[in-house]
């Protein structure tokens, strides 16, 4: 990164008597966001829980009681030190059952945010560069867009689910299917703003400068346009790990998403719905995890923003 | 505007036949369909009669043209004739469910007023909710009003609907029993009675749409306003003496509800998805419940269909919401 915006160069002038990087400054200015600092907190907590817990709670989230009488005795039960949040239909712990269903969620949201940003960004990235590419590709974007996305995820769910499982297994195959099925329908917003940010930085001095000195295009792109194009990019990849969990548990909700030996917060969910009126808070812990991340998510999101956005840092 | 619109009406013809390919194709070739669940102890020559008989036998590309002259002109016809009580279809082939032997149409008429009650007016709601609080928070910027309503929008769409339908079920429902936890789709509306009981059973999946709407529509009219009352026409207003009210409601307002009506058009479709959820959850016998029904029982003419008007949806809410914005604000009109 040879190069940074004159608003960060200036900003650092001003605050000459201690050097601090660009990310120094996004931070500070991210500390500001009370919002954002709280999410930030409730989303790690609950990422820890759900990453080291199982490895202090030891019960295995698919352990049923082989012997049928033993197991009808553990079904059921309410909150007990053995079962702080009590036990499913099965048996099952449900502690374990949830922080195993959160490490899938987090896990779904995170790679599908990834495969969508990195079409996204490609996408943009090429269309905003290439001019002979723009036309095209955001015609694909267009069209994209205006395909009704719940519907469609739902027929490629239930059409490509049990081939896919067939060749991966059913935990790989519906958790690459899920997660591509996801990336392939959201990368819209992040190509149209990339592209934006590409078509006004393609004719930035920098850029000039590069190419009369002979840079070839993908240097370029990958010098001097990509670390440009970060923050949108970020702010982008945050508030798409909160819609990615939400479609996810949409298509648990649904019946449509993963096997329930492989729970994820919203599978868990639809399993709970089938006996809400006795045991409620079966739905109100998957429910209470999946509304918490995402909010938390949503307001990482708006303190990524205001801290990107330069106008406003330093203020 | 005229040239403007017509423009604006012939870049969708492709955009929709596009779409159609795709929606079709990808639902065709999938290697679910129920074509490859015929038992293999169905003799060879039954289960030829049977593909003959779904019209699966022809080749895809022969298909997707049947289809979409059925879905374009034959269906229309029926519509037409239905309405006037002519006969130009003359008995032509319908789009015909695999599951029901019915008109595909026919099962979206019976299904579409249920969906088009409790999404309309829940959108309407979410709207008339939506706006004063998206006003309000920006003329008082930073108050706690703001800060209620920023918190309040940021919950509304991080709480997933199918969570919010569910508690309210159990509060209003189950323990309080205020109202009904399933829509009764043959309840008709005659007398007070029975538009108390539909009242009722609305009164839950329309606050849970509507809240989900509200929040989205009230940032961007927040937004929308700040940006407007900051400007240089604003300071004129108010330096003539103009009262705060009428600069608010009808200067600043009518500026910065062009952007809102194009997000509220933009926004229309997507409700349609996202009432599949609800339906799932009320129980509502509604397009979505129909879409997931024959998804469950590889209906793929319904499929097809289903998932082709949600497109066409989208596509005509954007033609409508670039000509609205062109009629709102003359600068756009780029003809």
């Amino acid at each position: 990164m040879t190069e940074r915006g004159p608003e960060t160069v200036t900003a650092s002038v001003a605050r000459a008597e201690r050097v601090r990087g660009p990310w120094a400054d996004v931070w500070a200015q991210f500390r500001k966001h009370k919002g954002a600092m709280m999410a930030l907190g409730v989303l790690g907590t609950l990422a820890l829980v759900c990453l080291v817990g199982p490895l202090v709670w030891r019960i295995d989230p698919n352990f049923i009681e082989s012997d049928t009488v033993k197991m009808f005795k553990m079904r059921n039960q309410g909150p007990s030190f053995a079962h702080p949040l009590g036990t499913d239909q099965l048996g099952r712990d449900m502690l374990a059952r949830m922080m195993f269903g959160g490490r899938i969620s987090l896990a779904v949201g995170t790679v599908a945010m990834l495969v969508a940003i990195f079409i996204g960004t490609a996408v943009g990235v090429i269309a905003g560069y290439f001019r002979r590419m723009d036309g095209l590709l955001m015609r694909l974007t267009d069209l994209f867009l205006a395909l009704p996305l719940l519907p469609l995820l739902l027929v490629m769910m239930f059409l490509f689910r049990d081939s896919i499982s067939g060749a991966l297994g059913p935990r790989l195959g519906t958790f690459l299917l899920i997660v591509l099925a996801i990336g392939l329908t959201s990368w819209m917003q992040a190509a149209r703003v990339v592209r934006g940010e590409v078509l006004a930085l393609k004719e930035r001095e920098f850029v000039l400068a590069a190419r009369s000195i002979g840079t070839p295009s993908r240097r370029i792109i990958t010098r001097h346009i990509l670390p440009n194009v970060l923050s949108p990019v970020l702010v982008a990849a945050t508030l798409g790990i909160a819609a990615a969990i939400i479609t996810e548990s949409v298509l648990s909700f649904l019946g449509l998403g993963f096997p329930p030996d492989f729970p994820t917060w919203g599978r868990l969910l639809y399993d709970g719905i089938a006996e809400i009126r006795t045991y409620p808070e079966r739905v109100m812990w998957p429910g209470i995890a999946i509304s918490l991340t995402v909010l938390s998510v949503n307001y990482i999101g708006d303190g990524l923003r205001d801290a990107l956005d330069p106008r406003i840092r330093g203020r | 505007m005229l040239s403007f619109t017509i423009r604006r009406l012939l870049a969708a013809i492709p955009t929709l036949l596009l779409i159609s390919l795709v929606i079709f194709l990808l639902v065709d070739l999938a290697p679910g369909s129920p074509l490859s669940d015929i038992p293999l102890t169905v003799p060879p020559e039954v289960r030829q009669k049977m593909l003959a008989a779904m019209g699966a036998d022809q080749p895809v590309m022969v298909r997707y043209f049947l289809w979409l002259k059925q879905f374009f002109w034959i269906e229309p016809l029926y519509g037409i004739d239905a309405l006037l009580g002519t006969d130009f279809a003359q008995g032509a082939q319908r789009i015909i469910s695999w599951q029901s032997r019915v008109p595909v149409f026919q099962i979206i008429g019976e299904r579409l007023p249920q969906t088009l009650t409790v999404v309309g007016t829940a959108y309407l709601i979410g709207v008339l909710i939506a706006l004063p609080i998206g006003i309000y928070s920006a003329y008082r910027q930073y108050s706690w009003f703001d800060q209620a309503g920023t918190f309040f929008a940021m919950a509304g769409f991080s709480v997933p609907t199918f969570f919010t339908g569910n508690i309210l079920i159990l509060i209003f429902a189950v323990n309080l029993g205020w109202f009904p936890t399933i829509y009764d789709t043959n309840l008709t509306v005659t007398d007070w009675e029975s538009l108390k009981q539909m009242l009722l059973q609305m009164a839950l999946p329309v606050t849970v749409l509507a809240l989900f709407n509200a929040a989205e529509i009230s940032r961007y009219t927040r937004s929308s306003v700040l940006e407007n009352l900051g400007q240089d026409y604003v300071r004129t207003a108010r330096a003539k003496g103009m009262g705060e009210g009428k600069v608010v409601m009808k200067h600043v307002l009518r500026n910065s509800l062009i952007p809102v009506v194009t997000v509220i058009a933009l926004g229309l479709p997507t409700v349609f998805g996202g009432a599949i959820v609800t339906e799932q959850i009320f129980k509502i016998n509604g397009i979505g419940a129909a879409l997931i029904g024959a998804i469950n029982v590889s209906d793929l003419p319904t499929v097809q269909t289903v998932t082709f008007i949600f497109a066409v949806l989208i596509v005509m809410f954007n033609l409508i919401a670039d000509i609205l914005y062109g009629i709102l604000d003359p600068r756009i009109r780029y003809d």
